[in-house]
């Protein structure tokens, strides 16, 4: 609700600072406030023309040199081990497939934010193969089966049920292998097949039994209750959103992971965006640096412009650009030119480079502005 | 390849120049093999008959006018667009002024020969000769293209690709696409609405696709042939059926090929051919291009593009003899393929799996491609990046008595480095003092400049004569002046207080001199600091860095909205000292302050002792109020221009994202007046340490033998802790931490407690420190230093940490080999004990170096990564600009966001990056 007075500076001022301007000030000086507030914000207003993106590329850029090369998080005595500065920044800005450290904060909905079943419930999320539950592994030599020493503690810690090891078991050794549940609650396990039954392929069948996975989130490597303020959050080492915000008991609405590309098949792309803002400050507020979030939002809506998230390299955001001249000034310039060549692109030179190569002015800043004679 | 489209006014003598734009880019154009521009029909544009009316009007005006108007007629002449193409056969033959036949270059004069690769109608490189195709001298002429006629087609190796994908996706037999007709209409659709949509990247990438579903059809759907699997042998043969299809088979395959089917492989029939992919007449680039060296020994010295060249021409020649004397088929083969190797290596001598032509000494030519590629190549090194002149680079060196936006320049430069001045009558008696002092005198002249450009240098003999003959219209190149203008540069130049507009103060010695406040957006230090100096030589380029460029403009960070220029080191301790506790008489004062350059004494308090805080009250402005805290916290309130309570440290008046006061003071007074302000707290700042004395001594960091006692017994205590706990996990009865082994468990609160015990010491030092000592003002105003390093120098320089850990590389389970296996004691793990005053044993010392070393390495390595990333955000976002309607859009004016920011504001007009609605309603 926007006071009265305030009706016909909606336009001009951005929510954000009508709102503050109305908590804080007393309705006497309104009036007078809010025509200042406009002043100065036209006057601090961004003028037309301004090279933002370089400007925004060297806020970034500069402090770049003063990070550090290996940094890795230590800062509480209970925290993962992430990557950060330049490495992290650098990857993050490439849009890498792949991250060196994906983690991911999982809350979780009261009562297990209090600490209930905290144990328990990271637990379940954690990735757990067949090895976990094993106490010992028995390899009868003479009728050639496996026999699996369960430990029902720990099945029972995980809210699994021998049924369902066997069950996974099963379904991944479905060739190789039939399952048989013995003497109280162990496994045992015989070489299907009547060929090369030999001792050599069951040890390598014990081994690949210790990989198989059983419960728990795939991708989720290793999981760790950590206290935050007051509330029990999960940190853990690998990530899966999509599966993770599936579980019942985890707040959707603050659960988050650092791969962005994950975020971005889950959430979609303005989530994406979010997170690159978000990874970006991350990096460089570890480093005690200070950039204004304007420019890391610009960075951040450069990649994701095109609707999906494109890297700051020749193959992303470079690519797109329409002049054949800025695109051969980067990287790879003769296979630009020839494939150029080869369509009869035409170069409008809009965009810098082109222009300083050339000795003309260039269209941004002072070089933009035209005089128009009357007719 | 460049063929552009100008946009310019017709003048008659500028007909001659136009045929001159298309070869700006020739290297560019060779690489495609290829073709150089038509030169659009002029038209005349409204604006430029507009512009010569004008000037005829002028020129009836006064007859001294006219004589400049005439030399200075401005030809609006801009480039409108660039259009890329590969040069057909005909248009190379068309554009080239000479059939080359003979490798030789010179004949026995030295003169160049006639069908030589130095043909002189392919330009001149010697000077007195002329061009024979456009009569000019040399520089004047730019050279013009020649053509050789190959004896037998050869493939043009950076369109390899293309040639396969077409070979495979076209019958051998008929020429067509291998496509039924319908399914090409519906292809061509898509490709049309895919090129739309998303642009012609995106339409290069689906006839990817599109190419790679044809190559496996066995019949042609047009005329039943059947097809075989065809396949490129690199680099340059292809075999089909293990039979190789010689460059004469592709070619004619090629020119079957119709231009509509072209069109679905990728090619736009209107500047590519897909036969001209395979060459039958190769350009030779103008001389110019490949100019010889002539080396002390009176000998020549030929480019690689002229070897190269003579190369193909020599091997074109012996084939044509071979195959006109019928030589037997496997010699014109092996010619045939030198041929085509050497035109390869031509154009690229890269290529992957082919040995790259060489010097006789063993050094790999320098072709076309090399040419262009990487960061020496054409197009980073010469056309993205330029040189200029009226510049200078000298040693730089401190110099607190200039003015904040002043440079000194040393008397050498400001004889050489010049600004030219046009002579109107109302200057001209000012101007000619300069001409008449020459270019030996100090303020004095180096050339005049005649209105048709001719440049004259002064010298003791043609001064009088010069003198006689100036008159309006004359430019003098007269000496740099106190107050002109220069822009000042120190690379790396990463952002854009990296290049700031400087006043001149011209100087004696020999180094560039700026005041040290600009030293942070610089990021420069006198240990060795080299800059450059540059000097706008136009009124335009004069004010646009007068007004975009100026120190005074600079002064907020547009990174973070907050002040980068403020005091540093002595002037922010000097401030700290005098704010803090100093008094002096009322006449040691006004030294002072008449030292700094303030004389008005009206606010200093007519006592005989006067305070620090009153002394630098008199700086700031009379109405000025400020709220704000020092480093350590406390208040600092400043009402009505009196500093009434607090001190002033790094956080009220430093640079770099500090100085709360200085943006406060930007804030209400403007940047001008801040400078002002700002280079008086500068100044002192210094003046008061000067008075006062100020050093630092070994004794500063002396503790008690109380502190001493308390720091040995913190530290026992810790390393105690430490044995208990391995004792513990020794025992395997420590508890861990969750989601982490033992041994983790271990190392994380082995470093807890050290580190824990490292900042008691810490704490142990600030309270026992003398507060009196200089060391400590340093480190508590933050002029330079913190309490830590007092720490490191007193007490204990702590646990040195590789990559996050404690030391544990070297020897096997250990780290050096005075320890025992498997020793976890802080001890052998990297935590020394001693502080540097004290001395670190032979042990510690190790472990030190361990990780000063890896520190080392890191700033080396991560200067090129760094450097690498910034590179690639300023070439993604370099076109980024806020359109008029507040947009931010690219070149192509796609939106990327709908506000700047999402609240259009300019960070470095906003107070740390936002707008302080608080402060507003309290002003109001």
């Amino acid at each position: 609700m926007v006071h009265e007075q305030l009706k016909q500076y909606v336009e001009k001022i951005p929510n954000k600072l009508l709102e503050e301007l109305e908590a804080h000030c007393p309705a006497s000086k309104l009036k007078k406030a809010a025509e200042k507030l406009c002043e100065e914000y036209l006057n601090a207003n961004i003028a037309p023309g301004e090279a933002v993106g370089l400007i925004s590329a060297e806020s970034i850029g500069e402090p770049g040199t003063q990070m550090t090369l290996n940094t890795f998080h230590f800062a509480g005595v209970a925290e993962m081990n992430v990557t950060m500065g330049l490495p992290r920044m650098v990857e993050i800005l490439d849009a890498r497939k792949s991250i060196s450290t994906p983690t991911m904060e999982i809350f979780l909905k009261s009562p297990y934010n209090k600490g209930k079943d905290i144990r328990d419930v990271a637990l379940q999320i954690k990735e757990t193969s067949t090895s976990y539950f094993v106490k010992e592994f028995t390899i009868n030599v003479t009728n050639l089966s496996i026999e699996l020493n369960l430990d029902q503690e720990k099945i029972r810690e995980v809210h699994t049920s021998v049924k369902t090891l066997a069950k996974a078991l099963e379904k991944a050794l479905v060739k190789e292998a039939s399952i048989k549940l013995v003497e109280g609650d162990n496994i045992e396990l015989k070489l299907k097949g009547k060929d090369e039954k030999s001792l050599n392929v069951l040890y390598k069948l014990k081994e690949k039994l210790k990989d198989i996975y059983v419960t728990g989130i795939k991708g989720i490597k290793q999981v760790l209750p950590v206290k935050r303020k007051d509330e029990f959050i999960i940190i853990t080492a690998g990530s899966n959103l999509k599966k993770v915000l599936e579980l019942e008991f985890v707040d959707t609405t603050r659960t988050v992971t650092n791969d962005i590309h994950e975020i971005n098949s889950t959430l979609g792309i303005e989530a994406a965006r979010q997170a690159i803002i978000d990874e970006l400050l991350k990096v460089i507020e570890a480093q005690g640096l200070n950039v204004d979030l304007r420019h890391i939002m610009l960075v951040a809506d450069t990649m994701c412009m095109g609707g999906s998230i494109k890297g700051i390299t020749r193959y992303g955001v470079v690519s797109e650009k329409a002049s054949v001249l800025a695109r051969a000034s980067f990287e790879t310039p003769l296979r630009h030119l020839t494939n150029a060549a080869l369509v009869g692109e035409i170069d409008y030179l809009d965009s810098v480079v082109e222009n300083v190569m050339l000795n003309q002015p260039v269209p941004i800043g002072t070089g933009l502005p035209r005089v128009i004679a009357k007719k | 390849m460049a063929k552009k489209q100008s946009e310019e006014t017709k003048t008659p003598e500028e007909v001659e120049e136009k045929k001159v734009s298309p070869e700006e880019l020739e290297d560019d154009e060779k690489i495609e093999g290829t073709d150089v521009a038509k030169s659009e029909e002029e038209s005349i544009t409204p604006e430029g008959e507009k512009e010569k009316i004008v000037s005829k009007e002028v020129s009836k005006e006064s007859l001294s006018r006219a004589v400049v108007e005439s030399t200075q007629q401005y030809i609006y002449k801009k480039v409108k667009s660039i259009v890329f193409g590969v040069l057909s056969p005909k248009m190379i033959k068309k554009m080239a002024s000479a059939k080359i036949v003979t490798p030789e270059l010179y004949d026995k004069e030295g003169y160049p020969v006639d069908g030589g690769l130095m043909d002189i109608r392919l330009g001149v490189i010697d000077p007195g000769l002329r061009c024979k195709t456009c009569s000019s001298k040399l520089k004047e002429c730019v050279g013009h293209f020649g053509y050789i006629e190959l004896a037998r087609p050869v493939i043009h190796v950076n369109f390899i690709t293309e040639i396969l994908n077409s070979l495979k996706c076209t019958c051998r037999e008929c020429g067509r696409i291998l496509l039924s007709d319908d399914k090409v209409k519906k292809t061509v659709k898509d490709l049309e609405k895919v090129e739309q949509t998303e642009g012609l990247d995106a339409r290069r990438d689906a006839i990817k696709e599109f190419i790679k579903s044809l190559k496996l059809i066995q019949k042609c759907p047009h005329c039943k042939a059947k097809q075989y699997k065809i396949s490129l042998e690199k680099p340059y043969t292809f075999k089909e059926q293990e039979k190789t299809i010689g460059p004469i088979e592709i070619r004619t395959r090629l020119e079957r090929i119709s231009d509509d089917d072209a069109l679905l492989l990728g090619f736009n029939a209107k500047v590519v051919r897909p036969e001209w992919m395979v060459l039958t007449i190769l350009a030779i680039p103008p001389v110019t291009v490949r100019p010889s060296i002539t080396l002390e020994s009176g000998e020549r010295s030929e480019d690689d593009l002229t070897h190269k060249l003579g190369d193909i021409v020599r091997i074109n020649q012996r084939l044509f003899e071979n195959i006109n004397a019928g030589a037997p088929e496997t010699i014109i083969e092996d010619l045939w393929d030198l041929l085509q190797y050497h035109v390869t290596t031509f154009f690229d001598n890269e290529v992957a799996q082919l040995p790259p032509a060489r010097h006789r000494s063993g050094q790999p030519l320098k072709t076309l491609s090399e040419r262009i590629k990487s960061k020496e190549g054409r197009i980073r090194h010469n056309l993205a990046g330029k040189r200029t002149n009226f510049c200078a680079r000298t040693v730089i060196s401190p110099d607190p008595m200039l003015g904040i936006n002043e440079v000194g320049v040393p008397l050498i430069v400001a004889m050489k480095v010049t600004v030219p001045e046009t002579i109107n009558t109302w200057n001209m008696n000012y101007l000619k003092k300069y001409v008449e002092k020459g270019p030996a005198k100090y303020p004095g002249a180096n050339y005049i400049i005649r209105p048709d450009g001719k440049k004259k240098k002064i010298t003791e003999e043609t001064k009088e004569a010069l003198l006689e003959e100036l008159q309006p219209g004359y430019v003098i190149e007269r000496h740099l002046l106190d107050g002109d203008i220069a822009l000042f540069n120190r690379q790396p130049s990463l952002h854009r207080m990296s290049m700031m507009c400087h006043r001149v103060k011209v100087l004696p010695y020999k180094t560039l001199r700026l005041n040290p406040a600009v030293c942070a957006p610089y990021n420069a230090d006198f240990d060795g600091d080299e800059m450059n100096l540059h000097i706008p030589q136009n009124e335009e380029s004069r004010a646009e860095a007068e007004l975009l460029m100026q120190v005074q403009t600079q002064l907020i960070s547009p990174r973070y909205g907050l002040s980068v220029i403020g005091c540093l080191q002595d002037a922010i301790s000097g401030n700290f000292v005098l704010t803090r506790d100093l008094q002096m008489s009322r006449e040691d004062a006004i030294e002072l302050l008449c030292n700094v350059g303030v004389f008005d004494f009206k606010r200093l308090p007519n006592k005989k002792l006067v305070n620090g805080k009153e002394i630098f009250s008199l700086i700031l402005p009379e109405d000025f109020s400020f709220k704000g805290k020092t480093k350590s916290g406390e208040l600092v309130v400043i009402e009505n221009g009196q500093l009434k309570e607090g001190v002033m440290d790094t956080h009220s008046i430093g640079g770099e994202g500090e100085g709360v006061l200085l943006r406060s003071l930007h804030k209400k007074y403007g940047a001008d007046r801040t400078i002002e302000i700002l280079q008086k707290i500068f100044r002192l700042g210094i003046e008061v340490l000067m008075k006062r004395g100020f050093t630092t001594t070994l004794a500063d960091t002396d503790l008690s033998s109380e502190a001493t006692e308390q720091i040995q017994s913190t530290l026992d205590k810790a390393e105690e802790e430490v044995q208990q706990i391995i004792q513990l996990f020794y025992n395997k009865t420590l508890e861990t931490f969750p989601g982490r082994t033992l041994k983790e468990t271990l190392e994380m609160k082995i470093m807890e407690i050290l580190n824990r015990a490292r900042n008691t010491c810490g704490s142990l030092i600030k309270k026992h420190l003398d507060k009196t000592t200089h060391t400590a003002i340093m480190a508590e105003s933050g002029a330079r230093g913190n309490i830590l390093n007092v720490v490191q120098m007193s007490a204990c320089v702590g646990q040195q940490a590789l990559r996050g850990k404690r030391i544990e590389k070297g020897f096997k389970q250990r780290t050096l080999s005075c320890f025992k296996r498997n020793d976890l004691s802080p001890e052998a793990r990297g935590f020394v004990r001693s502080g540097y005053k004290a001395g670190l044993n032979p042990k510690e010392f190790f472990f030190h170096a361990i990780t000063g070393r890896d520190s080392l390495m890191d700033t080396a390595l991560r200067t090129p990564k760094s450097g690498y990333l910034y590179r690639r955000l300023a070439n993604a976002m370099q076109d980024l600009k806020v359109e008029y309607d507040k947009t931010v859009r690219d070149a192509s004016k796609k939106i990327i966001q709908f506000h700047y920011g999402e609240d259009d504001l300019d960070v470095s007009k906003t107070e740390s990056g936002v707008i302080d609605v608080k402060k507003i309603i309290e002003q109001v």
